[in-house]
């Protein structure tokens, strides 16, 4: 599995632009995840993908090729910090006399979220094996509903690599802007 | 101000003063404003978008410069798709302005909607939709920035109707100079190009493969100053040609699937291969596994996604081909491989015997491809912009023609578009008028786009027109009988009269039977500077040799139907 980051300016179209280069390859995005950054405009994409490092290495070349995209990278597993988030739904009746139940969640580090007359709803973050495993655990509750969202990655590196980047580009802009 | 005015201002701000296009609903407040600006901006009304779009590119091929289109929206707009996402692999600069709906309609299916971005973005170098008149100028700057510069391509300017009818309080133009994402010239790394130097200075059998960058980036006189200074062999891709003149010493032909042999069996005995401005294409390489095993290859390209795309290389050098050959020709020491450049020249020879004197100068028989083709860069004393259709007419106009300055050869390359000639050649013309342009079709490719007939006509362009007719799809025939059991399926073609269409036009024209008659014909139809109809009716089963058959590899050469190239 390789995780794609993407850093690119808020324009309308980029996820397609990035999507598409995907299809192009039959190649099928395992997870994606869209956020605004700290660094004002700039929005990021994660993306997991299960690929050979020659094809990522291709397509990650492709997509920092499109113009509004301002870097692109792909990390290993060891080489990122990686979490998923995910919620799940069981009816309150059905936990309501299992003492073991709050146990349960604390073995899994989940916390509930919300509980009410019908049901409670339950936050684990993890690795998809993680939050598979409390699934499997809750099955036998009867899970009304469950939802996992994309993976969100940093680097083990101190910056997002993208900041000094875009420092230098603001020094060449502001060069071009005084040789006018 | 209103925003179609806009348009046409940032156009001219562009130093844009032809366009090509077709009107229609959603882009008629373009054109009326079109009305007012006669005297600046010159528009090519062509007979169908495609037309405007291969005609575009034909333009900015021959001279350069960005070519501009403009057509309406749906069905205006999908027909210039074919041309978009040929520009888009043979790196031609476009800006093509389709109109749209208004905003209110957009995703509703209006009348002649479509999702041009949708379609577009995959095969642009960048779409972009205007939905205000205040962003026209910015855009605008935007696309022809993005259009030229770097590896150049197609740009779209999808321009809803709101935009275009919209009131601007104020217009300055600003020519774009930067985008913080985009870094079109990467810092050349004099590091790299030392390490380059001392590779080719050890090299004994050092040998240059060049494409189109080598024009884009203006690159010629730096190539011919490393191939003289270093004494290196260069061959060129399809795209390439014409960069380096046909007689230059160093020059030693075409790669590729029917290449000349030299080139393509001496790349798997180099040394040292310098890759400029190309890109590995698969018609280039052959089978990829035994390409150039025993070479270090060092592979220069404006493109970093073109390093190791194909061919893994021992020296990526990602930097301007120009900037870059300066720079190696002063590093790299001078020398000679004289012995290395006559293997070439050998290769020739027996291609000369084998392959090339059979075709242009058979004696008897009905008239071969090449003959024709041979015949007009005599007669033209290679002066000519040569545009091809594709298929075995390009392969014959590439392996046949001469070429003594560069940008003289047109055709489309990665995309493969039959009916791409006829309108490119258009462009070229209009582009180059001074110049001749000399177009080389098929039966098939020429139907694909001889609406354009109409162009030529109504806009009185000097193109001579060159219909290679063997009643046949020759390039398919072709390889229906070498690799197909001879099963013509769906590749024999029952042709019109093109003298009378030609006649229906108002054109010269000539057709031309016979040997005898050739000279004559070109020396007629080039004898002024109007439109000319030559209909060569050509030996029907004519094939192009050398070919290395597909899934081949380098040096796997036919050099008829029965006979390979034995080392």
């Amino acid at each position: 599995m390789f995780t794609i980051t993407v850093y690119g300016e808020n324009q309308v179209g980029l996820l397609n632009q990035i999507s598409i280069i995907f299809t192009r390859r039959n190649l099928n995005i395992w997870s994606l995840t869209v956020s605004a950054t700290v660094i004002e405009g700039v929005h990021k994409f994660t993306i997991a993908c299960r690929t050979t490092r020659q094809q990522i290495d291709n397509v990650v070349k492709q997509i920092e090729k499109r113009i509004d995209v301002i870097k692109a990278f792909y990390y290993t597993d060891d080489e990122i910090i990686y979490q998923e988030l995910a919620l799940y739904k069981v009816s309150t009746d059905a936990i309501l006399d299992d003492p073991n139940f709050e146990q349960l969640l604390h073995q899994h580090n989940a916390q509930i979220l919300e509980i009410n007359r019908t049901f409670v709803a339950i936050q684990k973050t993890g690795h998809c094996r993680e939050t598979t495993e409390l699934y499997e655990a809750l099955a036998k509750y009867g899970v009304l509903q469950f939802v996992r969202s994309g993976r969100v990655a940093i680097t083990r590196s101190p910056l997002e690599p993208v900041n000094s980047y875009l420092e230098a580009r603001e020094e060449f802009r502001k060069e071009l802007m005084t040789n006018k | 101000m209103t925003g179609s005015e806009a348009i046409i201002e940032s156009l001219l701000a562009e130093g844009a003063d032809t366009i090509f296009g077709y009107p229609g609903g959603q882009i008629m407040p373009v054109f009326d404003k079109m009305y007012d600006y006669q005297d600046k901006l010159r528009h090519i009304l062509v007979r169908h978008e495609q037309g405007a779009i291969h005609a575009a590119q034909g333009f900015a091929r021959a001279c350069g410069k960005t070519g501009v289109v403009v057509v309406t929206s749906g069905p205006g707009a999908t027909n210039v798709i074919t041309g978009i996402a040929d520009a888009m692999v043979d790196s031609t600069p476009l800006v093509v302005i389709t109109g749209q709906v208004s905003n209110s309609l957009l995703g509703k299916d209006a009348f002649q909607e479509t999702d041009v971005l949708g379609i577009t973005l995959p095969i642009t170098k960048w779409s972009y939709q205007i939905q205000r008149p205040e962003d026209i100028a910015w855009a605008v700057a935007r696309a022809f920035y993005i259009a030229k510069s770097g590896r150049p391509g197609p740009v779209v300017l999808d321009v809803t109707k709101d935009a275009q009818v919209g009131k601007l309080d104020q217009f300055k133009y600003e020519p774009c100079n930067f985008i913080r994402s985009y870094i079109p010239v990467p810092t050349i790394q004099k590091s790299k190009l030392q390490e380059a130097a001392k590779m080719l200075s050890e090299a004994k059998k050092p040998l240059i493969v060049y494409g189109q960058g080598i024009i884009l980036s203006h690159a010629e006189e730096e190539l011919k100053a490393l191939c003289n200074k270093a004494g290196i062999p260069a061959a060129s891709t399809l795209l390439g040609l014409s960069a380096l003149p046909t007689g230059f010493k160093h020059y030693k032909g075409m790669l590729g699937m029917h290449g000349n042999i030299g080139p393509n069996m001496k790349t798997n005995e180099a040394d040292v291969i310098l890759a400029v401005g190309m890109r590995f294409d698969d018609r280039v390489t052959g089978a990829v596994n035994t390409y150039a095993k025993q070479a270090k290859i060092i592979h220069i390209d404006i493109d970093v996604a073109e390093i190791g795309k194909i061919i893994p290389v021992d020296l990526g050098i990602h930097a301007d081909a120009k900037e870059a050959l300066n720079l190696l020709s002063i590093l790299t020491p001078e020398a000679e491989h004289d012995a290395w450049e006559a293997e070439f020249d050998k290769c020739y020879e027996t291609e000369y015997s084998k392959v090339i004197a059979p075709e242009i100068a058979p004696g008897k028989g009905d008239v071969n491809m090449g003959e024709v083709v041979n015949m007009v860069a005599e007669v033209s004393k290679q002066s000519a912009i040569v545009v091809t259709d594709v298929g075995q007419n390009q392969m014959m106009g590439a392996r046949y023609s001469q070429f003594n300055q560069t940008r003289s050869l047109i055709t489309s390359g990665g995309l493969g578009t039959m009916g791409f000639g006829l309108p490119a050649a258009i462009g070229a013309k209009i582009a180059e008028p001074s110049r001749p342009v000399c177009y080389f079709g098929g039966d098939g490719g020429v139907q694909m786009t001889i609406q354009e007939f109409g162009t030529i006509m109504q806009e009185k362009i000097g193109v001579k027109v060159i219909i290679l007719n063997n009643n046949w799809l020759g390039n398919v025939r072709q390889w229906q009988e070498l690799f197909f059991d001879a099963r013509y399926s769906q590749t024999r073609m029952v042709n019109p009269d093109y003298m009378k269409i030609a006649e229906a036009y108002g054109f010269a024209h000539r057709r031309v039977t016979s040997r005898e008659e050739l000279r004559s014909a070109v020396e007629e139809m080039l004898s002024n500077d109007e439109p000319y109809i030559l209909e060569a009716c050509i030996v029907e089963e004519g094939m192009v040799f050398p070919m290395i058959p597909p899934g081949k590899g380098v040096t796997d050469i036919m050099l008829n139907a029965k006979e390979w190239y034995q080392k």
